[in-house]
């Protein structure tokens, strides 16, 4: 026996929605909203995946999604559903995430969470119903809407050079290569009903077999907002709106991915990016460096004495050790004074935050940057001041005090540029944390400026040995 | 015997309190056994009703129909 009834992932009865009526929807007679929202349920009961799925609703006439699905719930923000959605589903892998959405929602107001949840290729299931309008709000244009057609804020009807064209998202989605799987559909005779139920399918069973992407527009009605009886609306549907938006398959490779992560191959060649730019340059450490804690470092100093590269280097020197590292600079209203400072973090652990608030290490190279942030430096921290610039000394009871001429040093050198990597040497001597062969060929294979990579050399073990042998 | 056979015929029942009468369960059914009430129900929509024979069990009607549970189709 085969029956077709309400299915059980609908509450049996709507008892958030006000009003004596618990049974039926809040939609209006024949609305598309209705059709859809029965055959996302009936993938629901099917699949068996009502206990782990959660229901993104939007802004627009399904705002009161959590009224009917007997699952997880949440009401985004106007346009942000695929955001909340990617949230949701990085935060529970294992749940089954439904963005579902309007066109104003989608197309208009969110655009940008739109694109780009399906460029990073989220594995989430976006049920996009395209009706043309805005139907909550009574009828007003929609980035969907004809050319012609008439609404509250186009009486004369939609006119392509003063409002745009209708925008065609499934196009548009199907560019993106993280995208994996894009149709058309229509709420229109059986035929396009049951065919739209299968993509409803094939989305929901491409996310529960962790295939990435799925987009469904389904054109869909709206009587009221249109004006129409629901067999006229229907009828218009597919006479007029199948000519704007053709039905079919814009992209499936979905089948084709063996995990949520997977990504069709760009065609550019990653290295010869990464020749323009220093960091990839190196070959990493056989085995990732010990460090006994954490290098929680802040760098300050005049803008020019290279701060901000030293920063870099010591981020670099990291990286290649395959610690976890993050590098950011200021870019706070003191950059204008003349100042610069950045902080780096090294840790075996994953960073949370690139910022540094209480660094263990501070490297200071003038006036203003001792005075700044020597109150910040952790109990027992560690501080290297540049003695040949910096006038006043540091708390040495509560802090490990270092002091080096390291701009003298680098005159001696051959120029002032290298005191920053003098300050390396004598911070990788300072905390013991790098071998100092090591530290040389990481700067060797990141020195941009080849001439000056002998120099840089000479200034890392000037500044290592004034540390570890007073000079 | 004939009854027998007529229990085991498909057939779909109407709940005329939760039918908006939008038409399109009407208009999809390829048997034409379902037709509008002149009767208004409690939210005054006028409700369809099955003619109550040659009902092929189909089911698109069902899901013709926006409504969760305005039709139940039955094809023993
Ligand atoms: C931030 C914000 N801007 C505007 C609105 C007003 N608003 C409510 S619904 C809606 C558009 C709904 O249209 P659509 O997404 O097409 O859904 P439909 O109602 O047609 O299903 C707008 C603009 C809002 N609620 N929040
Ligand atoms: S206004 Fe339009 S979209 Fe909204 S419930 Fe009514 S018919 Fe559906
Ligand atoms: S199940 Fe098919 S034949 Fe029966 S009433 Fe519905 S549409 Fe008509
Ligand atoms: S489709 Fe559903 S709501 Fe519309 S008339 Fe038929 S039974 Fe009633």
């Amino acid at each position: 026996m085969k029956v077709f009834e309400k299915p059980t992932s609908f509450y049996p009865r709507f008892e958030r929605k006000g009003g004596p009526h618990k049974e039926t929807t809040h939609y209006c007679p024949g609305c598309g909203h209705g059709n859809v929202h029965k055959m996302i349920a009936e993938a629901m009961d099917d699949l068996g995946i009502r206990e782990r799925t959660v229901f993104v609703s939007p802004v627009g006439c399904s705002v009161f999604g959590y009224y009917y699905f007997d699952c997880g719930n949440i009401q985004a923000a106007h346009g942000r559903a695929p955001a909340v959605a990617t949230g949701i589903k990085r935060a529970n892998p294992d749940s089954i995430v439904i963005s579902y959405q309007g066109d104003g929602d989608l197309a208009a107001i969110g655009t940008a969470e739109t694109l780009h949840a399906a460029n990073r290729g989220e594995n989430i299931t976006v049920f996009f119903v395209n009706n043309a309008i805005y139907g909550m709000t009574g009828g007003q244009m929609a980035p969907t809407t004809m050319i012609g057609q008439k609404t509250a804020t186009t009486p004369r009807g939609r006119i392509e050079t003063e409002h745009g064209n209708p925008i065609r998202m499934a196009e548009i989605i199907s560019t993106l290569p993280a995208a994996g799987y894009v149709e058309r559909v229509a709420i229109g005779t059986s035929k396009h009903i049951m065919k739209a139920r299968k993509a409803i399918r094939k989305a929901l069973t491409n996310q529960v077999e962790n295939r990435g992407y799925s987009f469904v527009e389904i054109l869909s009605v709206c009587p009221t907002g249109w004006k129409m009886d629901s067999p006229d609306a229907r009828d218009w549907l597919l006479n007029e709106m199948t000519q704007v938006f053709p039905l079919g398959v814009y992209k499936d490779d979905a089948g084709e991915r063996e995990n949520e992560w997977y990504r069709p191959v760009e065609p550019f060649v990653p290295e010869k990016v990464d020749a323009y730019f220093s960091a990839g340059n190196f070959e990493e450490a056989d085995e990732p460096i010990k460090l006994d804690k954490s290098l929680q470092c802040k760098f300050a100093g005049f803008g020019g004495q290279g701060i901000l590269t030293l920063g870099l280097f010591m981020a670099q020197v990291g990286m290649r050790g395959k610690l976890h590292a993050s590098w950011i600079p200021s870019y706070g209203p003191e950059m204008r004074g003349g100042t610069a400072n950045c902080s780096v973090n090294l840790s075996e652990a994953r960073i949370g935050t690139p910022l540094v608030d209480r660094p263990n290490v501070l490297v200071v190279m003038n006036q203003p940057s001792l005075e700044a942030f020597e109150k910040d430096v952790v109990d027992g921290g560690t501080i290297l001041i540049d003695s040949g610039i910096v006038e006043s000394k540091p708390d040495g009871d509560r802090l490990n005090c270092i002091l080096i001429p390291a701009t003298k040093i680098a005159d001696e050198v051959g120029t002032p540029k290298v005191a920053n990597v003098v300050m390396l040497g004598a911070l990788c001597a300072a905390t013991g944390a790098f071998e100092l062969d090591f530290v040389e060929e990481t700067l060797r294979a990141v020195v941009k400026k080849r001439n000056l990579v002998d120099m840089n050399i000479t200034a890392l073990k000037r500044g290592y040995d004034f540390v570890r042998n007073g000079g | 015997m004939s009854e027998t056979l007529q229990k085991a015929d498909p057939f779909i029942e109407i709940d005329g309190e939760l039918c908006k009468g939008c038409k399109l369960c009407i208009d999809v059914c390829p048997k034409t056994v379902i037709s509008i009430s002149d009767k208004l129900n409690g939210s005054s929509y006028h409700p369809a009703y099955y003619l109550g024979h040659d009902c092929t069990g189909c089911g698109l009607c069902f899901y013709a129909c926006p409504e969760p549970a305005a039709i139940r189709v039955v094809k023993p």
